[in-house]
């Protein structure tokens, strides 16, 4: 196989929507056996760009060229079968089917008289892990497997269409650091072969670690293309960002002494399922520092989260705040004894979009004395103290009308933001507070998380990125199964250690 | 060209306008039915507004049908401001009207006491008959839609039971007693059929058009209402809790708001409004009730009003009042050219199509300009 040709070519390609330029006159070239990273903030326009590549999208203008010959693709069908394969960041996967029975789903092979041929399609399966080394038993059900293995699965689901270009978008977000290992290893063995990748991240390290070369986007332009080995970190996050970044942040002094503010103990909740989903967990929060809980997705953060704010009974167990039991309080009562809670998820949770900022600010505090007099709202109150938050917390655009729903992902955080640090909880629950921001935002929110812990205030950290986690946090329990599996030192604290304890391997 | 253009920018750019445009489309639509029903759109359309507008007597008709429209449109919008949607609204208007035939019939009382009392009775038991539904659904999950339909028929076999009972049964009749005067908001209901008051009326011949209809004090119960829940939906802590509920439960939950709490209360105000629609069309226009073997659609009309109204206070007391003109002067068509009345149940039913796709209208002149670009090529 030859490895200096050119597997995807794309030129000057432009997608618009309406009057927005999502991708403006992108080149993109990859070459057969290599690795090639897409970085760029959200909304940077890399999702638009993999989506016009696997057929999700037409062109606006510009060309697609597979191995040199230019290609339309009117559906994913049609970039299939020339070879582009894509592993979306949530996998499309059946649960109760069988590893074979998923890949096979679409391109089944069959006997006579339509019967499928599970025989022949358990042998190319079999064939094809074994020659990428990625360890599948073709029979295992989605439901009993790892994520890392069900991300497998799709790779395999794309190589058994004969995909030679293969689009990871964000592959590492649900993995442990040793799972992001082993995918590193299928990645290599994939490129031996003489297989493209094309891996989609805002993830500095791992392109560092994994990729050979870099296609920068910013603003739906293509920046540059780097030669990996060549950048240092700093200079991608200054390509991407488009002015130096601060990559590490100061996290100020530890508490100097350990004042219990939070015990949880023995605490059991079940979830909507019916299972277990926190089994006896038992952790305690001081007062003033940060406690980060770091897990892999789907390990009952929700459900101890929802059962710590009161939006889910607790099955079993104690939560006191300050030695109060707050055991099956209302929301509103949690909020009271002293509770601020950054939702994960901003737009179900966080906000009434068709809201004003205004209105939104005032969630739960609508009928305290303050905003209300009499069952009457207090609007010019709530106005006055609007756009005081509006000011000092840099919500842009600075109107206090504007509804929720019209600004941006950054802008909706710090609304919320500002509502809970305002009323100056004790305990400050912040989950996923950066998910989807961009580098701006991400600084200046936990710039305000840590200034609300050098108030003497405890912040509850609970985040899927285990960098973050690892960046603000004085102390990180790690959470696994529904239970406190182990609980590190903020400055001492090895990455792998804390990724062996997610996948429960300690 | 330019001229065009710039209303079609002002169109796009105002979605406020577009229950407007609906309407416009509707009358337009009505027209080209009529033409091919072999009708003059534009004399048929002169007859509607002359049966409006033609006379002060067709006014005051115009108005009284608008009352209970205007509140069971209300009622609707309220339920849906906490995002409920309250079919049950005609079941609602007919226990108002048991209620008032039942406490306007059994006994007299001074006018000043009695008529507040009915209202006052009418509110308590249709607010909690509406509260039923928010109830089964914040305590069983049970669908509002499905449950409203239910109590839809329970109140009209309600209804046609207590016409029948013996103390409030009209003897040898299908219908029940007539209520008390005391409990009678028409105005001079005694006076102008009295043999001093049709001689009265011969020479004001003013009030004699005026009070041709059973005009009475109903419509301003009915801006009463429309100011009461204008408050409530913008000034007040229980309008925010409920719109948040409204908005995003989710988020309402997480902000303290009692979500199930917010569904009964929130029925039971729109209960208690289509319920004083029921009671006020009784004590103004039938003074009794009598045996339905069909919904009168009161209820079901309100809908309409709601969704032309713009789910907003002040928009339902115009579209009410849209709709009750339109059902009142529609009614000359028959007389007048023979046109079917069906009519305006067309284009009522187009207006409301467009009205509940605020998608079409930006679609429709979209396509416009891209027939504009192929004319200009």
């Amino acid at each position: 196989m030859e490895r200096n040709s050119v597997a995807i070519e794309m030129r000057n390609a432009t997608k618009i929507f309406g009057s927005f330029v999502a991708n403006d006159k992108i080149n993109l070239k990859v070459m057969k056996g290599e690795i090639h990273a897409i970085l760029g903030e959200n909304g940077a326009g890399k999702s638009t760009l993999m989506n016009m590549l696997y057929g999700l999208y037409s062109l606006t203008s510009g060309s697609i060229l597979v191995e040199g010959v230019e290609k339309k693709f009117k559906s994913p069908s049609d970039a299939i079968a020339c070879g582009i394969g894509m592993v979306h960041q949530h996998f499309m996967l059946i649960k109760p089917f069988t590893i074979t029975q998923n890949i096979i789903l679409g391109s089944e092979v069959t006997k006579r008289y339509g019967i499928l041929d599970y025989h022949k399609a358990k042998e190319k399966i079999v064939e094809l892990s074994q020659k990428y080394r990625l360890n599948i038993d073709p029979d295992a059900k989605i439901n009993q497997i790892s994520v890392g293995m069900q991300q497998r699965v799709e790779i395999l689901k794309a190589l058994y269409r004969d995909a030679n270009t293969l689009i990871l978008d964000e592959p590492t977000a649900v993995l442990t650091p040793q799972e992001i290992t082993e995918l590193g290893k299928i990645m290599k063995s994939l490129t031996a072969e003489g297989k493209s990748i094309i891996f989609i991240s805002h993830k500095l390290k791992e392109i560092k670690e994994l990729a050979d070369k870099c296609t920068v986007v910013r603003k739906g332009k293509v920046i540059d293309t780097i030669d990996v080995a060549n950048a240092s970190i700093q200079e991608m996050a200054t390509m991407m960002v488009g002015r130096p970044v601060i990559l590490n942040v100061d996290k100020g002094e530890k508490p100097q002494e350990e004042i219990p503010l939070l015990e949880i103990k023995n605490l059991c909740v079940r979830n909507e399922k019916n299972l277990l989903a926190v089994d006896h967990l038992n952790l305690t929060a001081y007062k003033g520092e940060i406690l980060g809980l770091a897990g892999i997705d789907g390990n009952g953060q929700t459900e101890f989260v929802q059962a710590l704010t009161g939006l889910m009974p607790t099955e079993s167990g104690q939560i006191l705040i300050n030695n109060e039991d707050i055991t099956g309080c209302s929301p509103k009562e949690v909020n009271v004894h002293g509770i601020g809670h950054i939702p994960s998820d901003r737009q179900k949770h966080g906000l009434v979009l068709e809201y004003s900022v205004q209105d939104n600010t005032i969630l739960q505090s609508y009928n305290s004395g303050l905003y209300s007099k009499k069952c009457i709202l207090q609007k010019n109150v709530i106005k006055d103290h609007a756009k005081k938050l509006i000011e000092s917390f840099d919500i842009r655009p600075t109107d206090e009308n504007k509804a929720a729903r019209d600004l941006s992902g950054g802008n909706q955080q710090k609304v919320i933001l500002a509502r809970e640090i305002d009323s100056s909880p004790d305990l400050l629950i912040a989950c996923q507070p950066t998910r989807g921001l961009d580098v701006g935002a991400i600084e200046y929110i936990q710039k305000s998380l840590i200034e609300h812990k050098k108030a003497g205030k405890t912040i509850l950290l609970v985040s899927l990125e285990l960098d973050e986690v690892m960046n603000l946090s004085d102390r990180i329990a790690v959470i696994h199964s529904g239970k406190i599996v182990g609980i590190v030192d903020g400055d001492k604290c090895d990455r792998n250690q804390i990724g062996l304890m997610m996948s429960g391997g300690c | 060209m330019e001229f065009f253009k710039r209303i079609k920018s002002f169109i796009s750019s105002n979605p406020k306008l577009f229950p407007l445009i609906s309407i416009i489309i509707g009358l337009v639509s009505g027209g080209i039915v009529l033409l091919l029903a072999g009708y003059n759109p534009f004399q048929a359309y002169g007859v509607i507004l002359w049966g409006i507008f033609g006379k002060v007597s067709y006014l005051s008709y115009t108005i009284v049908k608008a009352t209970p429209l205007i509140l069971t449109g209300l009622s609707i919008t309220f339920a849906f401001r906490t995002g409920l949607f309250n079919i049950g609204s005609e079941g609602q208007f007919i226990m108002g009207t048991i209620v008032a035939a039942i406490f306007g019939s059994m006994f007299s009382m001074p006018i000043y006491l009695h008529i507040p009392f009915i209202l006052i009775m009418t509110i308590a038991i249709t607010g909690l008959f509406g509260a039923v539904i928010g109830f089964l659904k914040a305590r069983f999950g049970v669908h509002e839609v499905i449950t409203s339909i239910m109590m839809n028929w329970i109140a009209l076999y309600l209804r046609n039971y207590f016409v029948r009972v013996s103390w409030l049964a009209k003897p040898n009749s299908e219908q029940t007693k007539f209520i008390f005067d005391s409990a009678v908001i028409t105005f001079f209901d005694k006076f102008k059929m009295s043999n001093e008051g049709i001689e009265w009326l011969r020479h004001h011949p003013f009030c004699k058009e005026l009070l041709r209809a059973p005009t009475n004090a109903g419509i301003l119960i009915a801006i009463v209402a429309v100011i009461v829940v204008f408050l409530i939906l913008n000034k007040t802590t229980l309008g925010y809790r409920l719109k948040a509920v409204g908005f995003n439960p989710d988020a309402a939950k997480y902000g303290g708001i009692n979500v199930n709490k917010s569904f009964v209360t929130s029925m039971f105000i729109a209960g208690s409004l289509s319920g004083l629609a029921g009671a006020l069309q009784v004590m103004a226009v039938s003074h009794n009730i009598s045996i339905l073997s069909v919904m009168e659609g009161y209820g079901f009309d309100g809908i309409a009003v709601a969704l032309i109204g713009g789910s907003t206070a002040l928009g339902n007391l115009w579209a009410g009042i849209f709709f009750g003109a339109l059902k009142y002067g529609g009614t000359k068509l028959q007389p007048m050219m023979g046109a079917p009345f069906e009519i305006i149940n067309i284009m009522i039913g187009v207006i409301v199509f467009f009205v509940a796709m605020p998608k079409v209208i930006p679609y429709l002149i979209s396509l416009f300009d891209k027939k504009g670009e192929k004319n200009a090529k």
